[in-house]
């Protein structure tokens, strides 16, 4: 059994206990525990369920590479599935629950899969659930996906808050273990800006754990001289429980700090995201252990080595009182001496090299511990926690040569660098024979803005397994140069650690294991792949890596293949005949290890995601029963409904009032675009396609604008102010990209013209004053002279309206007396404030954008986005009195020459009535007959905009038909999508007011 | 997450305060143009794996409009330069020729 | 080819699965082949099956520079969904949609397909005028398609906030035969199924040139040496403008990094697959349990297959006001491909100005939904000379101005 030990823990306060549940089992811990080394000390050997089989599950390592111990942490708004207990630090009324198992951990339906495995190996649902069709989606899938998935879904909002935050320096140091304090030290010294990061809340790394001396000092005590040279350096910014998670193109790093994952009832936020530019990064990131691949290596109680030694030495926890510890490399053996030095029994070290190791040892031996050389573990008995391990000869088949009790198996298949930093960008790896494993490849690191490398790496992550000070502080004097910084004097500090002897690669134990043993052999802990899943993938032809990854899921799981990613492709190097470095690996993506999404999104949530643009109105409108129409970034509102109304009632009022009295729009949205130079003229003349240049000051004229491809994009009233200055009114969607579609050819193309462009559209409230009392709404408040004669139709004029200066255009797109009256922004609201007032005798009311597109529609105007969408061109809506034909060029002139934009079968607009007074669907298209080559009805025409018209008393619409202005009176079909056929006549487009009498008093 | 430096303003602008705007040192043809030169203007790309020059609006800083000279493959940043040019500046060719001996630009003339 | 069953594994299992025979050959090529597709992926390989299946024609060999399925195969977030608007798009989507309805049972290869239902959700009165349009297109296209309400979004997707602050959900176009499919094993068992035909898979055989005579296709430079053929099919996604730089013609193209994320595992919660244009994002759950999330392209020239981090973050943050229980979820990885986008933002399905060359490419950010129809016509382009399902797709509409755009109903295609 898994147990505390009566003293040691460096990292634990034995006078601090916290109370916490599993499974809704009250258990203690103390502070400085981790979730893991807390169960492990309440003997909760088993704490989850594997992927597929439903295996038992318990803790294996000791930090991010865990792939086992997942579990639901906490309840309601702050719930998280998957989180890894060797990372979550033990806070006092934590709790979690186990995963991926019913009815419970301990009985599992769901392991009826383990005695089903043999039937069940990589890739099975590829060859099976074919047949029949149906079963597929109704019976198969959602079995395999209920039995699969993990931590549960969280069902609550996030009650959590998170942050993001910028940061710019010379360098990051990845790593807060003795590699990465020695490189921020050299470079810190050097004068360089230097972030250093450390994903635990601890710093040092392993050098504590594993002992050896620096500079002639324990391990420990330099770390702690060597943070404190850096905590005095002002030019050094040291952040732990902060792990580098990415690192992008140009020197972009992202860093993940966890706040108040330890203290939840903290303030603050809980995550915040480094989003940080940097000029180089040193990852010095470490090395991970690789578990050996034997039968029976994921019983419960076989464990990484180092995790063994981690959990005696930092939290005074024994995974097992009786540990085998089996190696083939001299730093398993540190295990086996911490273990007995800590008082517990190791009855064996099996080391699979047939001579042995070296000075650990005989330090091993000299305290009494058998050690069998050649040696293996052939199978590992037990079923939810370890009972014994037979031990074979390493280089035979497994035949058992002896049984030996144990509670614990400490396993070390040798280190592998931490090489995911260094290849997110592109850094290139290198296959290191003598350690047996990937290190990255200086020669080829990631590339920068200058094409130069921007990443170096330091101690273990650069297979420095020994002597990481020394490379680190070389490292370090490399990049403080590529800075242009000059490094200090300083000499590197010396370590002493015991002499070893080489590793011997053993990817398979034993080496010969019989196909049973194989399969049970576990790669992947997490996903259940084993041994034999390898063989088969590379028998059946999977041989690249990525085919073979994505065919067994190796390495797919929540630890990315942290543990198994070499041993897999060494079995699979070995299927195929061919050396490691030639298999290769697969691509390491961001992120290290798994990031919150609430990080990833940062503050911007809720009301602040994506902010609302409001006019001066937005207030009074939200007040006043506006039902919103999100426009672009705006808001508009729809209608404004008020009490026992719904909202088409609200619109056919609104309609109804402004035809017949008087209608207030808030148009402030509209883009307004000054366009000013002795070019300007010349400038429109080129974006409309009318002609702008004649156009007199004082007057407005409605113009069209299309892409150089064709297609009509935009429209508005451009008003002349003088001799060289436009304002031009866009869409409400279109100021932003009218705007910088003006500035993109102003720049790039027509550089030497004289003009200049500004967007006001803020600048302005800007108000219709709609409908035949228009004008003597704006005569109660008096001021400029607003009559017929002083402003005709099409005009413009500048003057008071009551205490408001204000711009007045004479425009229309109701058909009504309309003015378009601009104020300053900070007046809008007192000069709306100041119509509704004087409107108040006249019946005046507001009206949304609905009530704007009915009237728009019974006068046959179109809408920028209803009868265009990008593939329809001006000639295509009747529109060619507004191309000029005098102009040799305009944007979009060339394209409409092209053989199809010139096709007398485009579609054309016309105005659609159905027979019986009925709304046309919309988006609804007429049917021709027959069918076209793929079996698809043929279609003559569309809907492009339908209402009903409470003015006319009926349905309207405008719609595009093949031919149309040429069938007048012909009666067409739009099939709905209900099963009903509309019936509606092609008429003109303009309902009302034909000869604009209404618009021109 | 590329940064270039723009050349008027002189910020070493983050990707996210840039507009990308495709192929620079396009000829616009207009009215007049044959068919093939219309359809190239609009639609024909490079599209190298390698040394690519294309267009940039420094749109959330000084708005202004530039080249950058930029490799497709390795994302290095050859130089930037304004964009009222026809062609990329020699300094920069240089440069490129110097990193990528026989390189060459619009191979289909 | 020894058939795949419950039964062929039960045998197997007795033996501890040693008599699996590969699932495709890896020969070296031969002299000549009759027809030559560039590019193994599912394009490629659909495009050789069918030629096989529907014309007879087996002489063919499948050229991969790198691994089969190993581009945009293989980095897609596996959305099948044929709701598009314009006739040419909705006839060959709809036929690649009704193939992967029988597709695992026509390849003996579970391929997954899981039509549990594509929502694209209107967000703004405009989207939903564009949805309301496209349903009534898609009703005479004979894809079925529905408009439906709010609530109805929230009874097929409850993790769904129909009524968030900023952008309430209004609507949705509900294609309930869409849905996903395994995107390895649709490249896996085609490629199994051409081998099983005679077609030679050749990977690591990288096309350096290709040789043409007279303004007419004769075969290929390899790095496996010359190879000849009467016929080549360009199928290369992202590197297209390559190829077709060798084989001397010029592409309306440019590669761009689209990007996706998976979430960490979790237990089912999300049974249909949800697009949300507005705010750029789309979601669905993996039968692994992931959550599957797709968003914007990057708008520059980019080879790398890394994308920028910022499209991430908007996307993450997207959807969060969409699902807001993802929050708490955990991004396991993040990755990118490149793809090939066209000058309408729809593919290019092909004869080339080179006499028997012809070209499948320009997908964009959609092809793996159209794999098996483009297969199909892009057979039948080459093995006849004309495909109704590609006529529509061919490179001279740029020219003509005859364009097929997609974005007028919905923001983001995919």
């Amino acid at each position: 059994m898994s147990l505390r030990l009566r003293d040691g823990g460096r990292l634990i306060d034995r006078s601090a206990r916290m109370a916490f549940q599993f499974d809704g089992r009250s258990l203690t811990g103390f502070a400085g525990d981790t979730l893991a080394s807390a169960l492990l000390a309440n003997d909760k050997m088993l704490v989850g369920r594997s992927f597929k089989y439903h295996r038992p599950r318990g803790v294996v390592a000791s930090g991010a590479e865990e792939p086992n111990a997942l579990v639901n942490l906490a309840q309601g708004g702050t719930f998280e599935p998957n989180q890894r207990a060797t990372t979550t630090e033990l806070f006092d009324g934590l709790t979690a629950t186990s995963q991926n198992h019913w009815p419970s951990l301990e009985h599992d339906i769901g392991a009826v899969n383990s005695s089903l495995a043999r039937f069940l190996p990589a890739g099975f649902y590829y060859k099976t659930f074919i047949h029949p069709r149906p079963f597929w989606k109704h019976i198969y899938e959602p079995f395999i996906r209920q039995s699969a998935g993990l931590g549960k879904a969280p069902k609550d909002r996030d009650a959590d808050r998170y942050e993001h935050f910028y940061y710019f320096c010379d360098l990051v140091v990845i790593g807060g273990g003795v590699a990465g304090l020695q490189a921020a030290r050299v470079a810190g010294e050097a004068g360089a800006k230097v972030l250093l990061l450390e994903q635990s809340a601890h710093w040092g790394g392993r050098a504590p754990v594993d002992g050896g001396e620096i500079d002639g000092r324990p391990a420990e005590a330099w770390v702690t001289d060597t943070l404190a040279v850096l905590e005095a350096m002002p030019n050094v910014t040291l952040r732990s429980r902060c792990m580098g998670a990415g690192v992008y193109d140009h020197g972009y790093l992202l860093a993940y700090e966890r706040l108040t994952d330890h203290a939840p009832q903290a303030d603050g936020p809980r995550h915040r995201l480094w989003r940080i530019r940097t000029q180089q990064i040193i990852t010095a990131t470490g090395a991970i252990e690789r578990p050996l691949s034997f039968a029976g290596n994921d019983i419960p109680g076989v464990m990484l080595a180092s995790a063994v030694r981690d959990y005696v030495v930092n939290y005074g926890v024994a995974p097992g009182q009786r540990t085998v510890v089996v190696t083939n490399n001299d730093d398993g053996y540190r295990t086996a001496i911490c273990l007995k030095q800590a008082g517990l029994d190791v009855p064996r070290i099996l080391d699979a090299r047939e001579t042995g190791g070296g000075a650990l040892m005989e330090e091993a031996r000299a305290l009494g511990i058998r050690i069998d050389c050649g040696r293996a573990v052939g199978k590992v008995q037990g079923g939810k926690r370890v009972k014994s391990v037979q031990v074979c000869a390493q280089k035979g088949s497994g035949s058992a040569l002896e049984e030996v009790a144990c509670d614990a198996v400490a396993m070390s298949g040798g280190w592998s660098p931490v090489v995911h930093l260094w290849s997110h960008c592109g850094g290139k790896l290198v296959w290191d024979d003598v350690q047996a494993h990937f290190r990255p490849d200086a020669d080829r690191p990631p590339l920068g803005r200058s094409g130069q490398g921007f990443v170096a790496v330091a101690g273990a992550a650069n297979g420095a397994l020994t002597g990481a000070v020394a490379d680190a502080d070389a490292m370090a004097r490399g990049v403080v140069q590529a800075i242009g910084l000059k490094p200090g004097k300083g000499i590197a500090p010396a370590e002493t650690q015991p002499e070893e002897l080489p590793i011997e690669p053993v990817w398979l134990m034993p080496a010969q294991a019989k196909t049973e043993l194989k399969a049970k052999a576990w790669l992947d802990y997490q996903n259940d792949v084993k041994v034999s899943d390898v063989q088969l993938a590379a028998r059946e032809g999977f041989e690249s890596v990525e085919h073979t990854k994505r065919y067994t899921t190796l390495g797919m799981a929540t630890d990315q293949g942290k543990l198994s990613n070499i041993n897999g492709l060494a079995i699979l190097s070995d299927a195929l005949g061919q050396p490691i470095p030639q298999t290769g690996t697969t691509t390491f993506r961001p992120p290290y290890t798994p990031i919150s999404m609430g990080a990833i999104a940062g503050e911007a949530r809720g009301d602040i995601f994506q902010p609302v643009r409001e006019t001066p109105m937005y207030g009074w409108n939200d007040s006043n029963g506006a039902d919103w129409e999100p426009v672009g970034h705006w808001r508009r509102p729809y209608a404004y409904v008020r009490s026992g109304e719904t909202v088409h009632d609200a619109v056919m009022r609104e309609v109804t009032n402004t035809r017949e009295n008087v209608g207030l729009l808030d148009a402030s949205t509209l883009g307004k675009l000054i366009v000013k130079g002795p070019d300007a003229g010349k400038f429109l003349d080129m974006l409309y396609t009318n002609m702008m240049s004649t156009l007199k000051p004082g007057r407005c004229r409605y113009g069209l604008m299309c892409t150089e491809n064709g297609f009509l994009t935009d429209d508005g009233v451009v008003a002349r102010i003088d001799e060289d200055t436009f304002l031009c009114h866009t869409t409400t969607g279109g100021a932003d990209r009218i705007h910088a579609h003006m500035e993109e050819w102003l720049q790039t193309e027509w550089w030497d013209w004289q003009v200049y462009v500004a967007n006001v559209t803020e600048q302005y409230a800007q108000i219709g004053v709609v409908g035949p009392k228009a004008r003597a709404v704006l005569e109660t408040l008096g001021g400029m002279d607003l009559s017929a004669e002083a402003l005709p139709f099409m005009a413009w004029a500048d003057g008071k309206i009551g205490a408001f200066d204000a711009r007045a255009y004479r425009v229309s797109f109701s058909g009504e007396l309309s003015y378009e009256i601009a104020v300053p922004a900070s007046r809008g609201q007192a000069f709306w404030d100041a119509l509704l007032e004087a409107g108040k005798a006249h019946g005046i009311m507001p009206y949304g954008t609905e009530a704007l597109h009915i009237m728009r529609a019974e006068k046959g105007f179109i809408m920028i986005g209803d009868e265009t969408d990008g593939t329809v061109i001006p000639q295509d809506l009747g529109l060619n009195w507004a191309i000029s034909k005098k102009k040799d060029d305009y944007l979009g002139k060339r394209a409409q020459e092209r053989v199809h934009m010139t096709d007398p079968d485009r579609w054309k607009l016309v105005g659609l009535e159905t027979v019986d007074g009925s709304v046309l669907p919309d988006g609804a298209y007429a049917v021709a007959e027959g069918t076209n080559a793929n079996g698809q009805r043929n279609m003559q025409g569309r809907v492009t905009s339908t209402y009903h018209s409470p003015t006319l008393g009926k349905g309207i619409a405008m719609g595009l038909v093949k031919h149309g202005p040429d069938r007048m009176g012909e009666v067409l079909e739009f099939p709905g999508t209900d099963g009903t056929v509309f019936k509606a006549k092609i008429v003109d487009p303009v309902f009302y007011d034909k000869d604009g009498d209404k618009q021109n008093v | 997450m590329l940064i270039l430096t723009c050349p008027y303003c002189g910020v070493d602008a983050d990707e996210t305060e840039l507009t990308p705007g495709g192929e620079a040192h396009l000829t616009r043809h207009g009215p007049g143009s044959s068919d093939d030169d219309f359809h190239d203007y609009l639609f024909a790309r490079d599209n190298p794996r390698g040394v690519h020059f294309e267009r940039w609006r420094h749109t959330y800083g000084c708005g202004k409009w530039f080249h950058a000279a930029r490799s497709t493959d390795t994302l290095e940043v050859f130089g930037t330069y304004p964009a009222q040019t026809t062609e990329p500046p020699k300094d920069i060719c240089d440069k490129i020729s110097g990193e990528r001996p026989g390189w060459s630009w619009r191979i289909f003339g | 080819m020894k058939r795949y069953s419950a039964f062929a594994i039960a045998r197997e299992a007795l033996r501890h699965h040693s008599g699996w025979e590969r699932a495709w050959a890896s020969p070296e090529p031969k002299r000549k082949y009759d027809v030559i597709i560039v590019g193994a992926g599912g394009h490629g390989l659909a495009t050789a099956y069918y030629l096989g299946k529907n014309f007879g024609i087996t002489n063919v060999a499948v050229l991969e520079k790198g691994w089969l399925g190993g581009g945009n195969t293989g980095r897609n977030t596996t959305i099948i969904r044929s709701n598009y608007l314009q006739d040419a798009s909705a006839a060959i989507y709809e036929k690649s949609r009704s193939l992967y309805e029988d597709l695992s049972q026509d390849l003996n290869y579970n391929v997954m397909f899981s039509p549990r239902g594509v929502m694209m959700l209107a967000q703004t009165h405009h989207e939903v005028r564009g949805y309301q349009r496209t349903a009534h297109a898609n009703a005479l296209q004979g894809v079925a398609t529905e408009y439906i309400g709010p609530e109805r979004v929230k009874e097929l997707c409850p993790i769904i906030c129909i009524d968030g602050p900023r952008y309430p959900v209004l609507g949705a176009l509900w294609q309930p035969r869409g849905g996903t499919a395994r995107h390895d094993a649709v490249a896996w068992g085609y490629a199994r199924a051409c081998s099983a035909m005679g077609m030679d898979i050749i990977q690591k055989c990288e096309v350096t040139g290709v040789r043409s005579e007279g303004g007419k296709v004769r075969g290929v430079e390899t790095s496996k040496g010359p190879i000849e053929c009467d016929k080549l099919g360009v199928v290369v996604a992202g590197h297209s403008g390559v190829l077709a730089e060798m084989a001397g013609f010029r592409l309306p193209i440019e590669s761009v990094a689209l990007q996706a994320l998976v979430s960490e595992p979790i237990k089912p919660c999300m049974d249909v697959v949800v697009m949300a244009n507005t705010v750029h994002g789309y979601m669905s759950q993996s039968d692994k349990g992931e959550m599957v999330i797709g968003g914007g392209a990057d708008g520059y020239n980019n080879y790398t297959q890394r994308g920028s981090f910022h499209h991430i973050e908007e996307t993450v943050r997207a959807l969060i006001e969409t699902f807001p229980m993802i929050s708490r979820l955990k991004m396991l990885r993040q990755w990118g491909g490149i793809v090939d986008m066209t000058g309408d933002r729809s593919p290019i399905l092909s004869k080339t100005p080179l006499e028997g060359c012809f070209i499948n490419c320009g997908w964009g950010t959609g092809g793996f939904k159209a794999i098996p129809g483009s297969g199909w016509g892009m057979a039948q382009l080459m093995a006849t000379g004309a495909s109704p399902l590609t006529a529509e797709f061919s490179l001279d509409r740029f020219k003509e101005g005859r364009f097929i755009d997609e974005s007028v109903a919905a923001g983001v295609a995919h």
